[in-house]
Order: C-alpha cells, then sequence, then structure tokens
C-alpha cells in the first residue's frame, strides 16, 4: 500500500454547492492541501462564484476575493503589490480560474502577469466548456465534443476546432514553474503545487476537472474518467521548470482515445474517422511533448 | 515648500507621491502617460514607495487597482478616453467593492474619428458607476483635489472611489506656478489608510461574493447612502485641508460674481479660467453676468444648483460632451435638479469645445450675450462649421 502523502489538514469544508462529482471541488482540496493557509484567493466568475456559496457563507477556509470574469491574473498582481506594499511577504496569491476565464477572455491579463512575473500561482481548473453558464465551447473544449453552442445537427459535428493549447502559451512565456495536474491522481496533484509553493516567480497548474453534467457521465466515475484522459494521452501530466519539460506519468503505450470518449455523452456522436483524427491530435501532441522532453 | 512650475499632469504625480500611495498600476495613454511616467520617475529615484505594477492595459490597471485595494493598500491610477471606456466594468466593479481608489482622468475625446484632445465624453460617460467626479481647473487644484479625493474616498462613512478630471493638453501639459503642500502637511491631512481586514491570510472570509435578489438592492442601497454623505464628508475634507494649507477651492460649485446677475454660465474644467476673464470683461461693460463652475459632478452638488437657482433667472450650461438623443450632461442634471424648486430660471445648454476645440472668450461671449436677449435655441452646439466649411478641409 502506498504510503499517503497527502496532508490531512482541510481548508475547504463540506457544503460547497458543486455538482455531485464535480472535479474543480476536489481540485480546490488538492489544492489548499499543497499550499497551507498563508493564502489569499483571487477568483473570478466562474463555476466557483456559485460553488463557493452565496453570502454571507463562504466554503473556504482562506480568505477569497471575487474579480471580474477576465480579470484573474490582473488581480492576483494587485494583491502581491499590495502583499509587498502591506508587508505580508509569506502570503502565497493565488488564482483560481475557470478555462473559459483563463484560456479565452482571460488570456490577454494572464500573458501580462506571467510577462511581468507576478509572484504567484495562477491555477486554471478546466472543465473543457463554459460549465457555469451551461455547457458553452470554449477554446480548452476539446475537438468533437458537443456543447450547447456546437450542437450535433446536419451541419453540426460538435467543436470542430482542437483544444487550445495553454500550457504552450504559458510556456512560451517562461514561467518559474508550470504543470498539469489532475484529480484523479491525488498524490502527484499535491507534488507538484508543494513544489510550486516553494519557487517565487509566476506559476501556473493546468488542472483537469471532469464535469459529470456538462461531458455526460455519472458522477461516479469522475475519478475513473480522469484516470482515462491522462492514460490516453488526452492530458498528460507532465511539468515545466524554467525550459524543461518532464513528463511525469508515461506508460509504456497509452490506451486508444476511444476509451475515453466512449464513457461520455458530449462524444457518443462521433464517427470513427472523427475519433481517428482526434486520435492523430493527441498523438501529434504527445509526440511534440516527448520531444520538448528530450530537449532537457 | 515653494511654488514650483508644473504640468497638470505633474501635479497628480506630485499629489500621489504626497499622499504615500502604496499600489500605482500603470498603463499609457495620451494625454495621460506624462503622470504615469512622473510617477515612475519618483519610484525610480527612491522618492516614493509605491510599488508600481506595469499591466498590460486599462482593464488590467484597474483589475489590479482593485484588488489592491480590497487587500489595505492606498491606490492610485490614471488614464483617459478610451482607456477609460475599456475599464468601465471595472469602474463599477471598484465602487460595488467599495475600494477607495484615487485616479486621475486626463479628459480627451472619444473615437471615431480618433482625437487626442480634450472633452468630457470620456468621464461624463462614467457618472453612473458610483465614483465621486471631481474637476479641476488649474495645477494648483488638481495637487489639492487629489490631496482631498484620498480623504474623501477612503473616510470610513465613504469608501467609495473618486477620480479627478483635468482637459487633457489645456492643463494635463501646461505648466504654472503651483504650490506643492511639503510632506509634513500631506501627512498631517492624510493619515496611512486603515486597512479594511476582511482579506487575512489564514483567515476565512469572503470579499465579493455573489447574492440573490433577496440582498442586492440592499447593497446598491449601501453605495447611494455613501454617495450621499460625500457633500458633507467633502466639505469637512476641504476645512481641514484650508486649515494645513491656508487653501480651498470653495466647495462642489464656486460662484463668481454672481450676486446680482443676469445671466450666469455654469462651466467644467479649464473653460472656467476663459469665462471668468469674460465675466470681468462683460462686468467692465456694465454687463450683470456671473460664472458657477462645477468642481463636482459626482455627486451632482443639488443644493448649491438650487442656491444659484434662486438668485438668478437666467442660467447657461456650457457641455464639453453631449448626451445624443438628449442634452449635454450638465444641463441634464441641473434640469432634473430645479425640477422640484420653487426657482425655475430659464435654462440654455451650449455644447463647446469637443474634440479639442477652443473655448475662446469670443466663444464664452457669444453664450452670454445669447443668454443676456433669450433668443436662440434651448440646445446649441456653438461654433458649429457649415457644410461648405467642412468640404473646405477636403
Amino acid at each position: 500500500m502506498a504510503r499517503l502523502t497527502i496532508p490531512e489538514p482541510e481548508l475547504m469544508r463540506s457544503g460547497h454547492a458543486a455538482c455531485p462529482g464535480c472535479g474543480s471541488t476536489l481540485g480546490m482540496r488538492y489544492l489548499l492541501k499543497g499550499l497551507g493557509s498563508d493564502v489569499v484567493m483571487t477568483i473570478p466568475a466562474c463555476c466557483w462564484t456559485v460553488i463557493g456559496l452565496p453570502f454571507p457563507y463562504t466554503v473556504l477556509n482562506v480568505p477569497m476575493l471575487d474579480t471580474a470574469f477576465e480579470t484573474t491574473a490582473a488581480s492576483m498582481s494587485g494583491l502581491r503589490a499590495a502583499a509587498d506594499a502591506l508587508g505580508m511577504k509569506d502570503v502565497t496569491v493565488v488564482g483560481w480560474a475557470g478555462d473559459g476565464g483563463t484560456a479565452d477572455i482571460g488570456l490577454q491579463a494572464l500573458s501580462g502577469m506571467l510577462e511581468r512575473r507576478t509572484d504567484g500561482i495562477y491555477v486554471m481548473y478546466d472543465n473543457e466548456a463554459y460549465m457555469n453558464t451551461g455547457i458553452q465551447r470554449s477554446g480548452a473544449t476539446p475537438f468533437g465534443a458537443w456543447t450547447t453552442t456546437t450542437p450535433i445537427g446536419v451541419a453540426g459535428r460538435g467543436k470542430a476546432e482542437p483544444k487550445k493549447d495553454i500550457m504552450g502559451i504559458v510556456a512560451a512565456h517562461q514561467p518559474a514553474y508550470a504543470a498539469t495536474v489532475n484529480v484523479a491522481f491525488p498524490e502527484d496533484f499535491v507534488k507538484k503545487v508543494q513544489k510550486a509553493k516553494g519557487i517565487h516567480g509566476p506559476r501556473f497548474l493546468h488542472v483537469l476537472a471532469p464535469c459529470p453534467p456538462g461531458w455526460r457521465f455519472p458522477p461516479e466515475k469522475s475519478i475513473d474518467l480522469g484516470r482515462l484522459a491522462t492514460d490516453t494521452n488526452m492530458f498528460p501530466l507532465f511539468e515545466i521548470e524554467g525550459t524543461t519539460y518532464k513528463i511525469t506519468r508515461k506508460l509504456g503505450k497509452a490506451k486508444p482515445v476511444s476509451e475515453y470518449l466512449k464513457v461520455q455523452g458530449r462524444f457518443a456522436h462521433m464517427t470513427p474517422e472523427e475519433v481517428a483524427e482526434l486520435q492523430a491530435q493527441v498523438d501529434a501532441r504527445w509526440k511534440r511533448l516527448l520531444a520538448l522532453e528530450a530537449i532537457g | 515648500m515653494p511654488q514650483v512650475v508644473i504640468s497638470g499632469n505633474s501635479a497628480q504625480a506630485y499629489a500621489a507621491k504626497l499622499a504615500r500611495v502604496q499600489v500605482v498600476p500603470a498603463y499609457p495613454i495620451t494625454p495621460q502617460t506624462t503622470i504615469i511616467e512622473k510617477i515612475a520617475d519618483f519610484v525610480a529615484s527612491g522618492e516614493m514607495k509605491a510599488q508600481y505594477v506595469k499591466v498590460e492595459s486599462e482593464h488590467s490597471a484597474m483589475a489590479a487597482g482593485i484588488s489592491a485595494a480590497a487587500l489595505g493598500a492606498r491606490v492610485y491610477t490614471a488614464s483617459s478616453s478610451q482607456g477609460l471606456l475599456l475599464m468601465h466594468e471595472l469602474l463599477h466593479w471598484a465602487s460595488g467593492a467599495r475600494t477607495p481608489i484615487v485616479m486621475g482622468v486626463a479628459n480627451r475625446a472619444v473615437a471615431p474619428p480618433l482625437s487626442i484632445w480634450t472633452d468630457h465624453t470620456d468621464t461624463i460617460s462614467q457618472r453612473d458607476t458610483g465614483w465621486i467626479q471631481l474637476y479641476a481647473e488649474s495645477g494648483q487644484e488638481v495637487v489639492d483635489t487629489v490631496l482631498v479625493a484620498f480623504r474623501v474616498a477612503e473616510h470610513p462613512e465613504i469608501l467609495l472611489p473618486a477620480m479627478v478630471a483635468e482637459d487633457g493638453f489645456y492643463l494635463t501639459h501646461t505648466v504654472e506656478p503651483v504650490d506643492v503642500p511639503t510632506q509634513e502637511q500631506a501627512d498631517r491631512f492624510l493619515p496611512p489608510r486603515k486597512t479594511s481586514g476582511l482579506l487575512t491570510p489564514g483567515v476565512a472570509g469572503r470579499y465579493g461574493s455573489y447574492i440573490g435578489p433577496d440582498l442586492h438592492m440592499e447593497f446598491r442601497a449601501k453605495v447611494a447612502e455613501a454617495m450621499a454623505r460625500v457633500p458633507r464628508i467633502f466639505a469637512m475634507a476641504e476645512e481641514e485641508y484650508r486649515r494645513i494649507t491656508k487653501r480651498d477651492h470653495g466647495g462642489p460649485m464656486p460662484l463668481y460674481r454672481c450676486d446680482d446677475a443676469d445671466a450666469v454660465l455654469v462651466t467644467m474644467g479649464t473653460a472656467t479660467t476663459t469665462a471668468r476673464s469674460v465675466v470681468d470683461a462683460m462686468r467692465d461693460k456694465g454687463e450683470k453676468v456671473g460664472l458657477a463652475k462645477l468642481r463636482m459632478f459626482r455627486p451632482f452638488p443639488a443644493d448649491q444648483v438650487r442656491e444659484l437657482a434662486s438668485i438668478v433667472d437666467r442660467i447657461g450650461i456650457l457641455d464639453r460632451s453631449f448626451t445624443f438623443g438628449a442634452t449635454g450632461a450638465a444641463h441634464t442634471e441641473i434640469a432634473a435638479t430645479l425640477y422640484g424648486s420653487p426657482h425655475r430660471p430659464m435654462l440654455r445648454d451650449f455644447i463647446a469645445g469637443l474634440g479639442g476645440r477652443d473655448i475662446t472668450p469670443q466663444t464664452v461671449t457669444h453664450m452670454f450675450e445669447s443668454l443676456l436677449n433669450g433668443r436662440g435655441p434651448e440646445i446649441e452646439w456653438v461654433g458649429l462649421k457649415r457644410r461648405t466649411e467642412v468640404i473646405g478641409y477636403g
């Protein structure tokens, strides 16, 4: 039996307002377990606005600031500047935003924050669509996925474009640290959070957060699905330190993406040809990732 | 401190330094840029201890400013025109979050057509954002008003953001002698900001939150009540400032030679100086004209406007912006303010000086004459070129 490396203290309380099986609640829980309580958190309009409970409640045992949809990274810069001015040197500034708020509408602010090297951790919890508004496609939605704005019909086959490579965009800014984490691999998750905590400068975590209502799968399958996402190379686990890539979970042979697709309603319409196209995209990305790792 | 010869933008920067601001999110835009350049110099030379955050847009400037102020820092930033419009979403956020940011605004026209020259369209477009709005006539008024704005904004009964507007180029880039208060005077007037403590690391708390229909109105009403307290707190702050520096600028709407006036012109910003000289010239000729300088646009100084209406029968309003489909903003406000008043003078709205068009003594003289002879439309675009003259440009 594996040695338990996940800290016991809970900085997220029960009673949150998330859907059953929500990956982002696990993500928040593991994030705070890794960071501890000396944190100030900024969160834009996203699922977590609601999950965190309405006034006058909160589900976090750390302070949380609400910020506008596209401003998470700018908010982090403001918090860091104020923390430094007010002598709160040790506090970790954390931004926690969804994929739409990060890879789409918040991308400019994210780029600015990374470029000006704000000392803080930006966490993008990726449920691969605008889930809080009811499953609209985002830049982070994978190829082929049904959403309410990529419906299936005579002229619609789900999302026509591949998933935006947010890690590639982040890497281009040469952050102090960046990593992908998956709620289905909690030890790897917490380890990377703890590693990020010990580094100064702009840091970025990309969290895969399975979403039962948005992806169309039963809530009890969130962890199984998370594992499949990584083990099919749909969501590889890796980290970037400086310019060095390291793949942190590498199987001898990845499972075919069809195993991941067939358990989710959002991909149910896909033809073998479409699946093959997605498989080709995934293979190309994996190959590129291996090449980046090989550069060292 | 002896008089220094500085621009309006430098006056903004000196005031930010004297206020010991702790965080300055900075993004350039003409004609505001020299404010943040001057502050950058102050920070680089060690004269100012502020965290200077080089953001990538005005939108991020305001977002960073709100977050910094939410944690408890004193925040100053500056913007103009398109940049101020880009901030609009966050301007609402700043007042709703009760973050007492002070912002210098270099008034500039809004595109298209692109123009870097002054008018008030940018700030007037922000009137419903819950910001205190103050308009300055001179570099002296800029430095004094920014300090007073901090005192008012941070007052525990207020906690609202404030913008101090100055006309682009006419004031931002024009140098004049300014009495800059000493640091000791500024410190006496403006003690360090008290931190709210709502975001204390390690302590559960949520700043902002979301809310259903059962309580949202109550939060908005809190902002409304705070704004209604501004005139009283502003008067106290100006009095305190006068006690320390021997200087004030006469409240939200100071009057000039209005006592027995047949006609009074209401102005905002630098047009006031021109209008004052016209009042003097016309008074010399026996014309009974006066001037009311609208310094505070939000909250709107209803008491002062009603008082003015009780002593004069004809009021002209010089609006350096226009609300399409209605009238100029100051005219709209004054008309609305006087509806319930026992004294309802004739009102005329003069639209002038848009996009940096000079407001000359002749322009203002025309307004007074038009008021005195009682003829002319309710809204007049003063000095508008005829079609043939416009064609002449091509």
